[in-house]
């Protein structure tokens, strides 16, 4: 057995090695090593924590982490990368799961001890909350109310979350009759349920507790569309933070608050970017629906041009610089790899190539960049929204896959839109525009898009992967 | 309908209304072809190519005049000419009504409809029937290589073996469509271009061909070109005064002028004046555009080249367009096609002259008996008002200041009210909160603080590793179940048990597609 001092210094060590390992994420090729400070981070951890003091059960504990380790290995061989949104949002439902079994028996053991006849020994947890008095044993029952709380909301969230990115659940804003207020309702009713609890009502208060808090992770993401998931993702990954620093209060371990605030703020500044991206306030999101001015939005006048594969494909062979904008189209389409194809043969031509990705563009932050990276696009020539959007009145090509409302003018144009004022990718200041879309109609938000009108927009209609697949050959060698 | 192409009569016009390919077109839509016999040799089409595109080729004009429903021509006719139409014929040409109110009076007499070319409305439809710009284009290209062929220098700058060659510097006078053509030949020759015109929206046109805008340092309300239908308008004589005053300026730095200024159903005004030419380098070169409407130089002849006594070399040529009769007449046969196309709407070779079509009414000059011009004006309107841009007023360096300072205290006001409501709270909590609870508090805080500087710095591409880091990270929560699992109730234990299992799931999982995304990261 390891001694307590061992162990404190295992977590001082992990914790600095997490941070490295989240600072390491700011370039690409530093993050290859930054991700080995967090496994070897993790590893110290787990291992110090495990063989340190007054920790037993190990027939239970080892087996379960080689089966957790052989099912969390497979998956993460096998699973796409247009399915990482899927992923992500499991992931943390396990969390939310956890922190949740964590806390119930943070109060068994507290039950446990409180009954216990002076004198008698206790194991693991329970000898800790032996030695704790009045006071902190109220804030322990703080603690985990707030663990399973936030705990629960998360597990049940996420599991809607990846229902609604795997498409097994509709991913249309759907809520009971009753709307917001049912949430508010069980809102309410989980206070009374914490109040009883703390007044000593038993255990079954966080049980029905727990319920509630289930209901509202439900419900709360029902009523979010499939678009707006960029930023559900990251508010849960930010709750799945919060619900391990408020284990490790209940747990009085240091360890697990450093690391849960981590998670807990890296999940706050994804949801705040994704916000700004869509220029929508994080409650409005959340709560559904659009808000803001809903005047008439402006009439559009014109039609929208149709182009076949030789068009695009000419005008392709006369650039020189070509734009592609990816959108979530493109990976339900899977087109990337059509793309990456089209990329390298035009670059081979000598032509410049680059990608502009909006931050909302996909169903996970960073969603694009993955993509491409899977299909060998290189990185440098992937930008961000605020790094090209100048260079768009330059180029003779800008290519839209599968995006609707990053790249919809109205934006800027029309103060009535519903996404006024939303910070979207100016590819109508290119040359010549191609939409690669399935067909005519709006995007997820129903919202008009100009750019379909514009004089310099050609539509090249058609499933984005056939439609690109169609262009390869006739770019000539 | 049997539509029909006669050889131009005007001396020296070389460009034809009909091509092999306009005439396939033209099938296409149900019509016949005629063509007289040699039509279009000057163009560069001989009369196989019309037979080979299945033309009917006619020996005289007569003949076609009497076979074809619509006779399709460039230049207005001749009072022969006109004198040969009959009623129920269709006449498509250039046709100025304006100036030529008499032609237009024969030809009502003898009741045939004329399509004027030249009166198609300015409007986005209209676009790919607006010969007027097709062919000011073209006048615009060939002002620069007629420049050219009279300039005895490069346009471009270069740095040789044999010394310096300074590039030409060329203003381009009226931005048109014929001026832009020319500012944009002439900066894709290399040369340094100025241009000038008396509408100042067009500058930012002229800035994107990469020429640059002559201001003028004037208070006016500048024109609206949306109320003349794009085109310009006369300007009141103190503008031109300053106008003039510029140019002075100008002109003995210039080596080529192009003038292209016209104002519609006007002399062209007279912008170069004598003294202007006097001022100019010997070699320079005029090319003036206007020459037709008396020309925008005081000493251009139309239809000549002169040279001047310091040797400023003038060209008035006035047939621009048919100096390049082969493209010319491509993109003249193509916008008369269009017109056919609107007045075939059904595509089965029987016109169908729509009065209440705003271009066909437009262009259309005497229709069955009557002279329907001028027209009304069109329901669309030509080009959107111009939305005056009230320009950001620049803020002077104490304003600035200023502003930067009141920012600066708002953000400290605000920093320090949280700082201290934060403060308070704390204060409040350690009141009541054991002092165990505090010290993880305080450790809370701190990470809460390093993990928002941290997450700041990461890159947006690598957001989605990111997320899946800190899932695997999150993970930690194992600890939590670590610590429980010894515990001497079964529940307890199970329950552990289970949290190890599928926070290990998440730790590895998370890990192992970090490892897996980061790695497909290449460079190029």
């Amino acid at each position: 057995m390891l001694s307590q001092g061992f162990v404190s210094a295992a977590a001082i060590a992990a914790s600095v090695l997490f941070i490295l390992s989240l600072g390491g994420l700011s370039d690409q090729e530093r993050a290859k090593r930054a991700v080995w400070y967090g496994i070897v981070g993790m590893f110290v951890a787990v291992a110090f924590t495990a063989f340190g003091p007054g920790i037993g059960g190990y027939w239970w504990m080892v087996p379960m982490m080689i089966i957790g380790s052989v099912i969390g290995w497979v998956v993460a061989k096998r699973v796409g990368m247009t399915e990482m949104p899927q992923l992500v949002a499991a992931l943390h439902s396990f969390v939310g799961l956890a922190a949740v079994f964590v806390a119930w028996n943070a109060d068994l053991e507290r039950i446990r001890v409180l009954a216990a006849e002076p004198g008698e020994q206790f194991s693991a947890f329970a000898a800790l909350v032996a030695t704790k008095d009045q006071a902190e044993l109220t804030f322990l029952q703080l603690e985990i109310i707030f663990a399973i709380f936030i705990g629960a909301v998360t597990f049940t969230g996420s599991v809607i979350a990846y229902g609604k990115l795997a498409g097994s659940v509709d991913g249309k804003p759907k809520q009971l009759p009753g709307g917001h207020m049912l949430n508010a309702a069980a809102a309410a009713l989980s206070l009374v349920m914490a109040i009883a609890y703390m007044n000593d009502a038993g255990f079954w208060t966080l049980l029905v507790l727990a319920a509630l808090a289930f209901f509202i992770g439900y419900h709360l993401i029902m009523g979010i569309g499939g678009a707006d998931m960029p930023v559900v993702v990251s508010m849960l990954n930010s709750y799945s933070g919060w619900a391990a620093a408020a284990i490790g209060f209940t747990l009085s371990n240091d360890l697990l608050i450093v690391t849960g605030a981590l998670v807990g703020s890296s999940g706050a500044i994804l949801s705040y970017i994704m916000c700004k991206a869509m220029n929508r306030k994080f409650l409005n999101v959340i709560l559904g629906g659009f808000g803001g001015p809903q005047g008439a939005a402006a009439e559009i006048e014109g039609e929208q041009v149709a182009i076949d594969a030789a068009g695009v494909a000419a005008a392709l062979n006369d650039a020189q610089s070509v734009i592609i904008v990816p959108g979530y189209g493109m990976a339900v389409a899977q087109a990337q790899g059509a793309v990456s194809e089209l990329t390298r043969k035009l670059r081979a031509k000598g032509k410049e190539v680059r990608f502009a990705i909006h931050p909302v563009a996909g169903r996970l932050p960073g969603h694009m960049n993955v993509l491409l990276a899977e299909s060998k696009v290189p990185y440098d020539i992937v930008l961000e929204m605020d790094e090209i959007n100048e260079d768009f009145p330059d180029t003779d090509v800008a290519i839209v896959i599968g995006s609707n409302d990053i790249v919809n003018p109205a934006a800027q144009d029309d103060p009535n839109s519903p996404i006024a004022g939303m910070p979207v990718l100016e590819v109508w200041k290119a040359k010549n525009v191609f939409v690669s879309k399935r067909g005519q109609g709006t995007g997820y938000s129903g919202i008009e898009n100009p750019l379909f009108f514009k004089e310099n927009t050609r539509m090249f209609y058609g499933d984005a992967k056939d439609s690109i697949n169609s262009l390869l050959p006739l770019i000539d060698d | 309908m049997k539509i029909g192409a006669p050889k131009e009569i005007f001396e020296g016009e070389a460009r034809v209304a009909m091509t092999p390919e306009s005439a396939g077109q033209l099938k296409k839509l149900g019509h016949e072809c005629l063509i007289e016999a040699g039509a279009g040799a000057r163009a560069g089409f001989s009369d196989d190519d019309y037979a080979a595109a299945g033309v009917e080729v006619v020996k005289t004009p007569a003949a076609l005049f009497k076979a074809a429903d619509v006779v399709i021509k460039v230049r207005e006719p001749s009072e022969a000419e006109a004198k040969r139409l009959r009623k129920g014929q269709t006449l498509i040409s250039f046709f100025w009504p304006a100036q030529n109110e008499e032609l237009l009076e024969l030809c009502r007499k003898q009741g045939a409809t004329v399509i004027a070319m030249d009166m198609v409305p300015r409007i986005s439809r209209a676009q790919k029937m607006d010969a007027l710009s097709s062919m000011a284009n073209i006048a615009g290209y060939r002002a620069v290589i007629e420049a050219g062929n009279n300039f005895g220098r490069f346009f471009t700058g270069q740095v040789t073996a044999a010394g310096k060659v300074p590039p030409a510097k060329v203003l381009v006078v009226g931005a048109g469509v014929a001026g832009l053509a020319a500012i944009g030949t002439s900066t894709s020759l290399g040369a340094i271009t100025h241009a000038f015109d008396v509408r100042p929206e067009v500058a930012e046109q002229v800035e994107s061909m990469g020429a640059e805008f002559v201001y003028l340092d004037f208070e006016e309300q500048s024109q609206d070109g949306a109320a003349t239908g794009g085109y310009a308008a006369p300007s009141s004589p103190e503008f031109r005064e300053k106008q003039l005053e510029k140019f002075r300026e100008l002109a003995p730095e210039m080596d080529i002028v192009i003038t292209t200024a016209l104002i519609p159903g006007r002399p062209a005004p007279k912008l170069w004046t004598e003294d202007m030419v006097k001022a100019m380098k010997s070699g320079s070169v005029i090319v003036d555009l206007a020459a037709e409407k008396g020309g925008n130089c005081d000493l251009t002849k139309p239809d000549e080249k002169v040279v001047t006594d310091n040797g400023v070399t003038i060209v008035g040529y006035t047939d621009f367009p048919s100096r390049m009769a082969t493209q010319s007449s491509n993109l003249y046969s193509t916008n008369v096609r269009h017109m056919l196309t609107d007045l075939t709407p059904e595509k089965d070779g029987v016109i169908n002259h729509d009065m209440e079509d705003d271009v066909i009414r437009g262009a259309t000059v005497t229709h069955e008996g009557e002279i329907t011009y001028p027209p009304p004006p069109p329901k669309v309107k030509a080009i959107a008002a111009q939305k005056p841009k009230p320009k950001p007023r620049e803020l002077t360096a104490g304003e600035k200041r200023a502003l930067e300072k009141e920012e600066f205290q708002r953000q400290t006001k605000n920093q320090v009210m949280i700082l201290a409501a934060g403060g308070a709270l704390m204060l409040l909590l350690g009141q009541i909160a054991p002092a165990s609870f505090m010290q993880h508090f305080i450790v809370f805080a701190l990470a809460c603080f390093v993990g928002f500087q941290v997450i700041w710095g990461v890159s947006h591409s690598l957001h989605t590793p990111l997320m899946s880091v800190t899932n695997a990270i999150s993970g930690i929560i194992i600890l939590g179940a670590i610590l429980q699992i010894g515990s001497g109730s079964w529940i307890v234990v199970l329950l552990a048990a289970i949290s190890v299992l599928i926070a290990t799931i998440n730790i590895v999982g998370g890990f192992v597609v970090t490892r897996r995304m980061l790695a497909m990261f290449q460079k190029s």
